[in-house]
């Protein structure tokens, strides 16, 4: 019988009620008396120098309170970068300046040039069309490896070239060259992991307000990490004492990485309600979330595997251009390096790994972490060589894999991390089995009989998550600490409330964290609430990303519930008047080992707070602890993903007809919501594997600049649901987390994307079409033209 | 958006009327001319909607040809062309409910996108386009992207639709819009095969004579396998395909269609 409540416990989600009654607070639900409105006048070009504004006949359009531009944040900070990058010379990285309206020039089609502040929504807009801006276009730095040509236009003037850092991780450069020169094959592939927009279903919305009584600042926004926000907005931009501001992200309909970034808008929203004296909000349009929000991914990258005469991984390298856009955004730098390149290893045994990274400003819009971060773009690189190097030496993908598999843990590899715990072996297997592989040639077949092809695609992938530990990631450049906070705050008639670090934008909070507090106490899991997103109501914490909320926030939680715990027995020993060391805590009981004496949950948290009977001289008052836990190690979830796609050779059109993923994400809390997200992590690795692209063209026009021509994945774009196999049943436990947890949040997008590309490769050679590569989206023109190649 | 008037006329005397002020434009089921607003591309300063006037509404049949109302929605197409089921289920296949049980045959073929369904069907069929000042034989009608026959201020008031003895639409969805990246609309009446193509070419919805002179011979997907695709050269070339791959679309989908027609 699968438990009902508890750890285990699949109970739907608590916070859907609201959510699908329209009952949800979201930032837009937000509105303060006597607010104004701010419509950004952003640059339509990607390149040019700003001769001119003239705002005068705006000025004096109806309800404009003010406009602001980049002269009015001269000597106001700019938006940081929160991650420090070395270059393999040692030397930083450069850091250009990011202001919060352009200064002198425009660096990307959306860079907000000024900023109308009006009564209305409608009377800001009417008044930014009157707005005069004279700007000398320039040549658009578009394509990463012309960027790094000494003919380039720059896209920041102070810099000597478009290069933010060369970066070189892993095993040293003899030692690579080396087992390249003894290898017996060498396979190598050149590939482009496609930029994309996260488009979560609510756009980006700030509303700034000022008390002037007491001189404080709130910002609402759609955030995944409002004490991040805090503090570098803040302490980095605005000035702004962490006691004068509050940072509130209500309910936040999505982030996907996005809304993890300060942005400009926020900056702005802030600081112009302290001068005008009134609140100010802003929503983004759809158009402006395609070219205001951080992009995600593109990279360009050339990668070589070394094997030996009897297949062994011996050494691989990689040489990537990552795309930072024309600024560098929050963890913009940190993607491409330590989010990349320590996955580099994968799940395998290879004895030398080099990676190395450029990373390169261009004029589009900055691109930072999205679903994955880094860690799918390893995975995409190193599995589609692993593929092209089993076809090339005509071993079977899956024999290939399981032969360079990492088998004993801890493993140390040679691009920094420690695997705490894995089964790789295991994953294989348990995918092997459902997708049943046995009877492959005869749908192969049926597929044949209809003139389609079929093709099947395997991947593996192991990921970092449950960022991080923050002496290590401060070692690598990191500008904050990555452990998380909690507190327990049990009333005096034995309800709770948890104020957690960890940011719910969709993910199950507030149903999951409860299930975890509730089974340590033995109560009902309705006694429990959990408050996120508000600075001024939770301890501090550092948000939701990088698959860390349950890993790192949850871990918190249940140290700051094992202090009640330890409290509240000391109360139930005074109570009972029985040694602390006989209290035994089971099904919301307190009782004396070995006799029939105990105190009920609420009578004890009633004594702690109506404290008549109380061992007053020990403990204080009150039920309420808090917690900081910093974790030792990133957390290793991996799996064994596979999917069959059927082809139709005479359009190029590719249909999933079946996916399985078999994850193991250590133990499982509540097994609906882990499935939910790999579905939703799939969907998105779908999205990029066979529709979605952010693409610029030579002028720095963003071309997908709508849904138009930007193609999200939509249901019939995914396998049916019985043919859509999530599997979580293989389980090692993370070793250093008290939950044993590892995180599933981002799996499915990072498992997915290569599983498609492979199977539709393999497709395609079943068919007798000797294509080795088509970059993603593998669209239907793109599998034509290969094929006509 | 800018601000604008709103009328609702009831009748199309005083729809004709109302259109007769300066910047004003006829609302149909503003699944087209709402996003435009939004985008601030356009500045009426009144919209005439047509969504009150009940003679712009409904489907009807009269002997072999099939009238339909310039305000009728696609959804009501869908569920009641039933007489010409190769018209009824390219009208289910255009976006999705919202937009089906909003958006109305009259401001697709007044606002004739390139990649637009109802343009294939109408010209496929041979339609008449019936306005509330004459009629236009489809041949007459499309003139280009976005262009028609369409006089300031013109309003479609129904389309008339011979109704063929065989005819089926097959659409090669646009992966992001999912309009035509090429739609084929094939039909077999009285007067001959029709085909019309939509999606791929710049000049908008066209004919394809090489095939219906070989499908007039022959209406078989054969017929179609053995000539060659038209020239990609004045195809629309894009993200999402090329001019070549456009033109190799139009003959395959050609041919899915002939099949489809025959059953
Ligand atoms: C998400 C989405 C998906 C879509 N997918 C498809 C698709 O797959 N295939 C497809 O063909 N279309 C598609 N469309 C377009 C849809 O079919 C629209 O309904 C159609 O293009 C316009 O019809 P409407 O009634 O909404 O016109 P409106 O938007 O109201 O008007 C469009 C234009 O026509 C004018 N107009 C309206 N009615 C008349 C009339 N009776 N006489 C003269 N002028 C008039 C208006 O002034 C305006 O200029 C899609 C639209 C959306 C939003």
């Amino acid at each position: 019988m699968p438990k009902d409540h508890g750890i285990g416990a699949s109970p739907k989600r608590r916070e859907d009620a609201r959510f699908l009654t329209g009952a949800g607070q979201y930032t837009d639900d937000i509105n303060i008396h006597n607010q104004a409105y701010v419509h950004f006048l952003r640059s339509d070009v990607a390149h040019g120098k700003i001769t001119n504004i003239d705002t005068t006949e705006a000025a004096e359009m109806p309800g404009v309170v003010r406009i602001f531009t980049g002269a009015d944040f001269e000597g106001i900070g700019g938006l940081p970068c929160g991650w420090e990058i070395t270059d393999k010379n040692g030397d930083p990285m450069k850091e250009p300046a990011h202001p919060v309206l352009a200064q002198g020039k425009v660096r990307h089609v959306g860079d907000p040039i000024a900023a109308v502040v009006a009564d209305s929504l409608e009377e800001a807009r009417n008044a930014a069309e009157a707005i005069v801006v004279d700007i000398e276009d320039l040549p658009a730095v578009v394509n990463m490896k012309a960027a790094l040509t000494s003919d380039s236009a720059l896209v920041h003037d102070d810099l000597s070239d478009n290069l933010c850092y060369d970066w070189q991780f892993g095993s040293d450069t003899e030692v690579v060259e080396k087992a390249f020169s003894e290898a017996a094959h060498v396979t190598t592939l050149e590939l482009v992991n496609n930029r994309l927009i996260a488009n979560p279903m609510e756009p980006r919305v700030a509303v700034g307000d000022y008390a002037r009584a007491n001189d404080e600042s709130t910002l609402y926004t759609t955030s995944q990490n409002p004490h991040v926000i805090r503090l570098l907005m803040g302490a980095f931009v605005l000035g702004i004492p962490e006691h004068k501001l509050r940072v509130v992200a209500p309910d936040v309909g999505g982030g996907f990485g996005t809304k993890i970034f300060h942005y400009a808008e926020e900056a702005f929203c802030t600081f112009a309600a302290r001068q005008i004296n009134r609140a100010v909000k802003w929503t983004s349009t759809r158009s402006e979330a395609f070219m205001s929000d951080a992009h995600g991914r593109d990279h360009v990258t050339k990668i070589e595997l070394a094997l030996d005469a009897d297949n062994n991984f011996t050494a691989l390298r990689t040489d990537t251009y990552a795309n930072m856009g024309a600024y560098l955004s929050t963890f913009s730098t940190s993607v491409p390096t330590w989010l990349h390149g320590t996955l580099m290893a994968g799940n395998y045994r290879t004895p030398a790994v080099q990676v190395n990274v450029k990373a390169v400003f261009t004029n589009t819009v900055p691109v930072d972490a999205y679903r994955g971060a880094g860690r799918p773009e390893a995975t995409y690189s190193l599995e589609r060589v692993i593929d092209k190097a089993a076809r090339e030496l005509g071993v079977d993908p899956i024999k290939l894999r399981r032969q360079n598999f990492i088998t004993q843990f801890p493993y140390a590899t040679p691009v920094a991390v420690e695997y705490d715990t894995g089964d790789y072996v295991a994953t294989m297997d348990k995918m092997e089995e459902l997708m049943d592989l046995g009877n492959f040639d005869a749908r192969r077949k049926e597929s044949e009989a209809k003139g389609k092809l079929r093709g099947l695609g395997i991947n593996c992938f192991i990921e970092a998550c449950g960022i991080a530990p923050s002496n290590l990631v401060g070692q690598l450049g990191a500008r904050a600490g990555l452990y998380d906070a909690a507190t327990v705050r049990v009333n005096a008639t034995g309800s709770i409330s948890v104020m957690v670090g960890a940011h719910s934008h969709g993910q199950g909070h507030e149903t999951v964290f409860p299930q975890v507090v509730a089974e340590m106490l033995g109560i009902d899991d309705s006694l429990i609430d959990i408050v996120h997103g508000d600075t001024s109501k939770i301890p501090f914490g550092m948000g939701t990303y990088g698959s860390r909320s349950l890993a790192v926030c949850g871990s918190a939680m249940v140290r700051a519930t094992e202090k009640i715990i330890n409290k509240a027995k000391k109360i139930a020993a005074h109570l009972l008047e029985a040694s602390e060391a006989d209290i035994e805590l089971k099904d919301g009981q307190f009782s004396v080992a070995g006799t029939d004496k105990s105190v009920a949950w609420g009578d004890v948290t009633l004594a702690a707070y109506v404290p008549h009977n109380y061992p007053l001289e020990d403990i204080e008052p009150g039920l309420e602890e808090t917690a900081f836990y910093d974790p030792a190690n990133f957390t290793y979830p991996a799996g064994a993903y596979a999917c069959e796609v059927e082809l139709d050779p005479e359009t190029g059109e590719v249909k999933i007809e079946k996916f399985v993923s078999s994850d193991d994400f250590g133990n499982v809390i509540n097994p609906m919501i882990v499935e939910g997200q790999v579905h939703g992590g799939i969907a998105q690795g779908i999205g990029q594997a066979l529709l979605e692209n952010a693409s610029y063209d030579e002028n720095g026009q963003l071309l997908s600049a709508s849904y138009m021509d930007y193609a999200m994945p939509r249901a019939d774009d995914l396998p049916m649901m019985a043919n859509y196999v999530v599997d979580h049943s293989c389980q090692t436990p993370c070793t250093h987390n008290p939950l044993g947890v590892k995180g599933c949040g981002e799996a499915g997008a990072i498992g997915s994307p290569p599983t498609v590309v492979n199977a539709v490769i393999d497709a395609l050679h079943s068919g007798g079409h000797k294509v080795e590569h088509i970059d993603m989206p593998v669209t239907p023109s793109r599998v034509w033209a290969a094929m006509q190649a | 958006m800018y601000s604008f008037d709103l009328v609702r006329p009831t009748s199309m005397e005083d729809a004709v009327a109302a259109l007769g002020q300066e910047d004003s434009q006829p609302l149909s089921g503003g699944q087209t001319l709402i996003p435009t607003l939004k985008q601030r591309l356009a500045m009426p300063s009144t919209l005439v909607s047509l969504s009150a006037i009940a003679e712009l509404k409904g489907v009807s049949v009269d002997g072999n040809t099939l009238t339909i109302g310039g305000g009728t929605t696609h959804a009501e197409v869908a569920a009641e062309a039933g007489a010409y089921p190769g018209l009824a289920a390219l009208a289910g296949q255009i976006g999705d409910p919202a937009v089906r049980n909003r958006g109305t045959i009259g401001g697709s073929l007044a606002n004739n996108d390139p990649s637009a369904c109802y343009p294939a069907a109408a010209l496929g069929s041979g339609a008449t386009i019936v306005t509330n000042t004459r009629e236009v034989a489809a041949d007459d009608y499309f003139q280009g992207m976005f262009a028609t026959a369409l006089e300031e201020n013109e309003i479609v008031t129904a389309v008339k639709f011979p109704i063929p003895e065989k005819a089926a639409y097959i659409k090669f969805q646009q992966p992001a819009s999912r309009f035509a990246l090429v739609g084929v609309f094939v039909s077999k009446g009285a007067d001959g095969v029709r085909v019309a193509v939509t999606g791929a070419s710049n000049d908008g919805v066209f004919r394809w004579s090489e095939a219906e002179e070989a499908l007039n011979g022959n209406f078989a997907a054969d017929a179609v396998e053995a000539l060659s695709a038209p020239s990609g050269a004045d195809m629309i070339s894009d993200l999402h395909g090329s001019g070549d791959y456009r033109a190799h679309l139009v003959k395959v989908m050609t041919k899915r269609a002939v099949a489809k027609a025959n059953g």
